[in-house]
């Protein structure tokens, strides 16, 4: 039982860490999420997250609580989910509620300003390096470099939704390794 | 009265988040202005802080509009409305997972997907420094937020940084360089 609430508190504190630290959207913590759920707790192998951060983007939700869901849920079931969602959002909350409070003042603060600018170019960073760990397990074959090339165009200048470039690579990848299997693709 | 609407509004707007980025922001202010809740002004400031402060946007909004209108009882309100959708639909597909993700056909599906999302994480890299570069006064500014970046990838990419204390160094920075 105690170890039980002890493996729920580790789970609400990684997310919480998480959330606490997602700037600029859900792909800035891919390397945070692989850090806390893979490296140092080993709650999931990196191509499983991959997994999950695909079908995160695909159902209603942001994919930074959708991500939490899917994991929390992975692990311990709806008790699992609903603290690494609770541990995602806590952040948010408490820093929203302070902002909102005091809203006017914190427009106007230079020292704040300046500190967030620092933090944009580390989020350019953490992307980046995110675009790099995870092209090192997914792309495998020459096939992958051609779809991971072609999601970046379409969705980059923005040409369909993004819901269709993860059905069409759903898609483009059951027709490839399909065909490709008995030729040994993979 | 008004908890109810925050309800049912800040539901809508989680059901139609989808992929996160910035396609449900026009979803939101149009919800959000045409009730009287917030100017459009105030909106490009919400937006302006949810972008700067850690957590999903559509979180953040959320949260912010609550607190604003009702307080913390309104922020409790619109915060869960915002994520129920999230819980809703990934325990539906969580269920489904489990049964079929070792299945040849899922499988192959996840294969061409697994290169997509470099591909998306790659686009929004592009998106987030144009925007971010677009903010800046000028080029010594611009100069300095791709020497951080770069820093920051290299780091984490090849050194094993720990992205928490990159963020970290990155604020103490700003506050020096970022005059």
């Amino acid at each position: 039982m105690a170890k039980e609430r002890n493996y729920l508190m580790k789970l609400f504190i990684s997310f919480f860490k998480i959330g606490l630290f997602t700037f600029g959207g859900g792909f800035a913590m891919i390397p945070l999420i692989e850090k806390e759920i893979v490296d140092d707790n080993g709650w999931a192998t990196k191509q499983e997250i991959l997994d999950i951060f695909a079908l995160a983007q695909s159902v209603p939700g942001a994919i930074g609580v959708n991500t939490a869901v899917f994991i929390g849920y992975k692990l311990k079931g709806i008790v699992g989910a609903l603290v690494a969602l609770l541990g995602v959002i806590s952040p948010s909350i408490i820093i929203m509620v302070v902002i909102a409070h005091f809203f006017i003042q914190f427009r106007a603060n230079i020292y704040l300003d300046r500190a967030f600018n620092g933090l944009k170019a580390g989020v350019i960073g953490l992307i980046c390096a995110a675009t790099w760990q995870i092209a090192k397990t997914a792309v495998i074959d020459r096939f992958g470099l051609i779809v991971a090339l072609s999601a970046f165009v379409l969705s980059a200048f923005g040409i369909i939704p993004v819901v269709w470039v993860i059905v069409l690579g759903a898609f483009s990848g059951y027709l490839y390794y399909r065909t490709s299997k008995g030729r040994s693709a993979r | 009265m008004i908890l109810a609407q925050l309800f049912l509004t800040f539901f809508k707007i989680g059901i139609f988040t989808f992929g996160g980025g910035y396609a449900m922001l026009a979803l939101i202010q149009q919800e959000i202005t045409s009730r009287g809740w917030m100017t459009a002004q105030e909106f490009v400031d919400v937006v302006g802080i949810a972008e700067m402060t850690p957590g999903p946007i559509a979180v953040n909004a959320a949260t912010f509009v609550g607190y604003r209108l009702v307080g913390m009882q309104g922020a409790l309100v619109a915060t869960s409305a915002v994520v129920l959708p999230s819980l809703i639909s990934v325990l539906a597909v969580s269920k489904f997972w489990d049964k079929y993700r070792n299945s040849r056909g899922v499988q192959w599906g996840f294969a061409g997907i697994r290169p997509v999302v470099v591909g998306l994480v790659g686009a929004a890299a592009i998106m987030v420094t144009t925007a971010t570069l677009h903010g800046l006064a000028h080029g010594g500014l611009r100069l300095t937020t791709i020497i951080i970046a770069s820093g920051v990838f290299y780091g984490v990419a090849f050194r094993k940084w720990s992205p928490i204390k990159a963020l970290i160094i990155c604020a103490l920075l700003g506050l020096i360089i970022f005059k």
